[in-house]
């Protein structure tokens, strides 16, 4: 049995890309039965457009759901439609897109984030009750902070990519984003779990209810997370959410993860090469409109992706050629794997003795719309979220108050399949302060 | 051979393996004849967000082949992307193996030139998968277009490598021979179906530079190319130009290769570890890996068990189905089996371009038995054969030895028949027989052979030449 379930259209922060009148959805008691979840636009839907917010994917409408998508449907869900995002995943800010940006609905002069900001902003506006996001360096967290909502970036293999276009294969996790920690532990609870069709996946399903007890819990505290270029005032409002914390029982210890001195780096390095192979296949041919016949069909595609793919995609395409360029291997991918691998054994090395690490989600408060026009400032602000995805562990982003009226998120990460644990800090955190 | 014009070959050979799967998606892989595009699925056309899962088939067969050819499998191996913009390959990477094979550093022993047996170093065997196809298309009223077909794509191949032990063409068509047959001993691979292998050969003279051909997609080929550059480069070497390290392609109709790559169409493939799939560690899955007997253990066997020559072993047995067939009929006569088979049966199948399935083995067992008991000559044995094959050839029915000798009364000529043909051949040719008696024993041969043109053949020669002689000699008296 289907029933109807009319959606607020209003989208007065441009969150959303395509949309449904009325989503469909089963009467089957299913735990999100009703609830209207808004799905991340590069997420693959059957018969409803899925842009990666790109003009290359102009017309694309996938023959398959995602795995993530499959279980939406079953769990009763309404698909209400795909939200906006930067193109491919590709920004901080949700500006590098094909359909104009999306503003963030506390201040409409800023950025919502990125790049899952339509999903942010959805959910923060109240569009709708939850939404999936996809976070490679920080696109979950990073929009959940500056809107002020809950986000969840799963450990790596917790939850199928398959039919999540791909950015960055190896970096890349689904996750939910909700008003409150309880909605993103019971979204969650629906895509987590093995997956034949993605065999990175582990068999670890999620089916947990958030514990606020955090007596005798165990915070890393790393000095470089309230280091240079974290707005004081962003440190000062997370110190206060610490102390919350310790106030509740936890404790506190002070540490160092010295290796992300190169996370940035390593995590730009992966992250472009993987997506240099995984958009190449956006060739004119199979993809977007028909392409005038010239020359020779090495021009024609040459063409047709330097029209319809936005500057930062070629950037990143150009960087990560270049860094799996033969000669350049060695200097860049197989060292970037090295530093990649000294983040994990650090985050592994502090999460043995303490139960997880704290800190800013963001280093700053959301910028203003057009604010960051130079890339490489962009690509600093994801300082504090790319370490977790080296290192494929679990990170959720919790609002802890305000800096000049806009939300300061504070990260949660714990060790491997301990999605559990940072749930229950999150959740202690926000019953806390409610 | 001039020593300083050594040849050096060493090979790369694709083979594509038949599981019943393509290898990262559920597809079937068996689209022999199938509209285009039939057999496809969002994984093998690469649609964006589909995502490869490994065939298990696939992996124990590369572990079969690595077994058979003595490789090592690592503790740990790896796919990688391989990066190149083309048609016909969806994601415009195709998921390979780089610097962490399956398997690595086995041999194959093959015959050299000389007949010695010799050890052909393999580097390595990886896998991997196949592109789709592309058709082009060339019309008088329109320019020329290429249409793709993903049938094809994602079809599992293994790529053999070898050292560079190869010291001519002929040795190298040897091994290819070789390597066929041990991968359908494996019942791994189909040589019959088309394009199920691919070779790309590197080809240099001692001491010069290597080139690499491309493209070669059968076993003869192998050798014309081979052949050609042989040819072309110790040309060069005669007038004292350089060889220039390239890559060359194989026109497979015209017999030639030609140099196919400019400077900015070479690829750099920009290989990396492919994430979306797990590392393989397949070692231990060695030790459930059983091998049949292979080539070389049933070619002694035969040559055990049946008494038959090194020679007729080695031609039964380079071909799994001939070996099958011959063991099915050996049990008539073993030796007699094995020459009509060998000797006669393969060379009158290939003048037909028919396969050895096409004949039913009993019929060739009675015509064995009826040679080994006298019935029918050798030379009226081959005859009631190509009958034989004529008909299987047009789809008929194929009829049985016994009918055919009767229907063209081709038994052995007997008793009577015998003294009544020559006594009308010796009236027939008084001349011969005069000069017979005269001392020219060469008329014997002109009489005998005017009694096997009025037989056809049915004569048995021995006896025939003893008969007439003693009839001769009893004119003499």
């Amino acid at each position: 049995m289907e029933g109807g379930y009319i959606f607020d259209e209003k989208d007065r922060h441009n969150a959303f890309i395509s949309t449904l009148d009325l989503a469909l959805f089963e009467t089957n008691g299913g735990p999100l039965e009703g609830i209207a979840v808004a799905v991340k636009d590069n997420i693959s839907t059957a018969g409803m457009p899925t842009t990666c917010a790109s003009r290359i994917l102009e017309g694309y409408v996938p023959p398959y759901d995602a795995h993530v998508v499959t279980l939406l449907r079953q769990a009763g869900a309404a698909i209400v439609g795909k939200t906006n995002m930067d193109e491919f995943g590709m920004g901080t800010t949700t500006e590098n897109s094909a359909f104009g940006p999306t503003t963030n609905p506390v201040d409409p002069g800023r950025v919502p984030g990125g790049s899952s900001g339509g999903s942010a902003a959805a959910v923060a506006s109240g569009m709708v009750d939850m939404a999936l996001g996809s976070d490679t360096g920080g696109s979950i967290r990073c929009p959940a902070a500056f809107c002020g909502v809950v986000g969840l970036k799963p450990t790596f293999g917790r939850v199928s990519r398959y039919g999540l276009i791909a950015y960055s294969n190896s970096l890349e996790q689904i996750g939910p984003l909700g008003k409150t920690v309880t909605d993103v532990n019971t979204l969650m609870s629906v895509i987590a779990g093995p997956d034949a069709r993605d065999s990175t996946t582990y068999d670890r399903p999620y089916d947990h209810t958030p514990d606020p007890d955090v007596k005798g819990l165990r915070i890393a505290v790393p000095e470089e997370f309230f280091g240079e270029g974290v707005d004081p005032a962003v440190s000062a409002k997370v110190q206060n959410a610490i102390a919350t914390l310790e106030g509740l029982g936890a404790e506190t210890i002070e540490c160092s993860i010295p290796s992300m001195t190169y996370a940035l780096a390593a995590y730009y390095v992966t992250c472009t090469s993987e997506a240099s192979s995984n958009l190449a296949r956006f060739d004119g041919v199979r993809y977007g409109p028909e392409v005038p016949a010239v020359r020779s069909w090495h021009d024609e595609f040459k063409t047709y992706r330097g029209e319809r793919f936005g500057k930062e995609v070629q950037r990143r395409i150009l960087l990560g050629t270049f860094a799996l360029s033969a000669g350049y291997y060695g200097k860049y991918y197989a060292k970037a794997q090295v530093a990649r691998e000294n983040v994990r054994r650090d985050f592994i090395r502090v999460l043995k003795d303490t139960d997880v690490i704290a800190g800013p989600t963001m280093p700053s408060i959301a910028f203003h719309l057009g604010e960051k026009s130079d890339p490489l400032s962009m690509y600093l602000a994801d300082i504090l979220t790319v370490p977790a995805n080296l290192a494929g562990v679990p990170a959720i982003s919790v609002p802890c108050g305000t800096v000049d009226r806009m939300p300061v998120g504070l990260q949660i990460i714990g060790p491997h399949f301990a999605d559990e644990k940072v749930m229950d800090v999150a959740y202690a955190f926000e019953q806390e302060v409610a | 051979m001039d020593h300083d014009q050594q040849v050096i070959i060493g090979l790369e050979i694709h083979c594509q393996l038949k599981t019943k799967t393509k290898l990262f998606c559920g597809c079937s892989a068996d689209f022999q004849g199938a509209p285009p595009n039939t057999h496809c699925c969002p994984i093998c056309l690469g649609l964006p967000g589909a995502m490869p899962r490994l065939n298990k088939q696939a992996v124990i067969y590369a572990l079969k082949v690595a077994k058979a050819l003595n490789l090592e499998v690592p503790e740990y191996s790896e796919f990688s992307r391989k990066n190149y913009f083309y048609p016909d390959l969806p994601k415009a990477y195709q998921i390979s193996q780089y610097d962490k094979p399956i398997a690595e550093k086995g041999y194959l022993e093959i015959e050299d030139d000389e007949g010695h047996t010799k050890i052909v170093r393999i580097t390595r065997i990886h896998l991997e998968e196949d592109p789709g196809r592309l058709v082009h298309k060339t019309g008088r009223d329109r320019a020329g277009y290429s249409l793709v077909d993903y049938n094809r794509s994602s079809i599992p191949l293994i790529e053999i490598v070898t050292e560079p032990d190869l010291r001519s063409p002929k040795e190298a068509r040897r091994f290819l021979n070789k390597l066929r047959s041990t991968l359908e001993y494996l019942e791994v691979f189909d040589g019959e179906r088309e394009g199920s292998i691919r070779v790309d050969a590197n080809i240099s003279i001692k001491g010069h530079n290597r080139v690499e051909c491309k493209n070669i997609s059968s076993y003869k080929g192998v050798e014309k190319a081979l052949n050609f550059e042989i040819t072309r480069q110790r040309n060069l070497i005669r007038r004292g130009q350089y060889i220039t390290r390239e890559t060359r392609h194989f026109m497979e109709g015209r017999g030639i290769t030609t140099s196919s790559r400019s400077k900015e169409e070479e690829n750099d493939y920009r290989y990396f570890p492919e994430p979306d799939l797990r590392p393989l560690r397949v070692r231990s899955w060695l030790d459930d890996v059983e091998l049949p007997e292979l080539p070389d253990a049933r070619r002694d066997r035969f040559m055990r068990d049946y008494g038959i020559s090194v020679n007729h072993a080695r031609t039964l047995t380079g071909d799994l189905k001939v070996a099958n067939f011959y063991e099915q009929i050996a049990g008539v006569d073993p030796k007699l089996a094995a020459t009509w088979v060998a000797d006669i049966l393969l060379g009158e199948l290939n003048y037909r371009s028919m396969k050895i399935d096409q004949v039913p083995p009993i019929n060739i067992g009675d015509l064995i038995a009826l040679i080994r008991d006298d019935a029918i000559t050798d030379k009226s044995g081959v005859e009631v054969m190509r009958t034989m094959l004529d008909h299987c050839l047009n789809d008929e029915d194929c009829p049985m030895p016994a009918d055919i000798v009767e229907e063209t009364g081709l038994a052995k000529v007997k008793g009577g028949e015998f003294d009544a043909i020559i006594a009308s051949v010796v009236e027939a040719n008084p001349q011969a027989v005069s000069d017979y008696l005269a001392g020219k024993k060469g008329a014997l041969n002109f009489l005998v052979g005017q009694v096997m043109k009025e037989t056809r053949g049915r004569a048995d020669p021995k006896v025939l030449n003893a008969q007439m002689s003693t009839y001769l000699d009893t004119l003499e008296v």
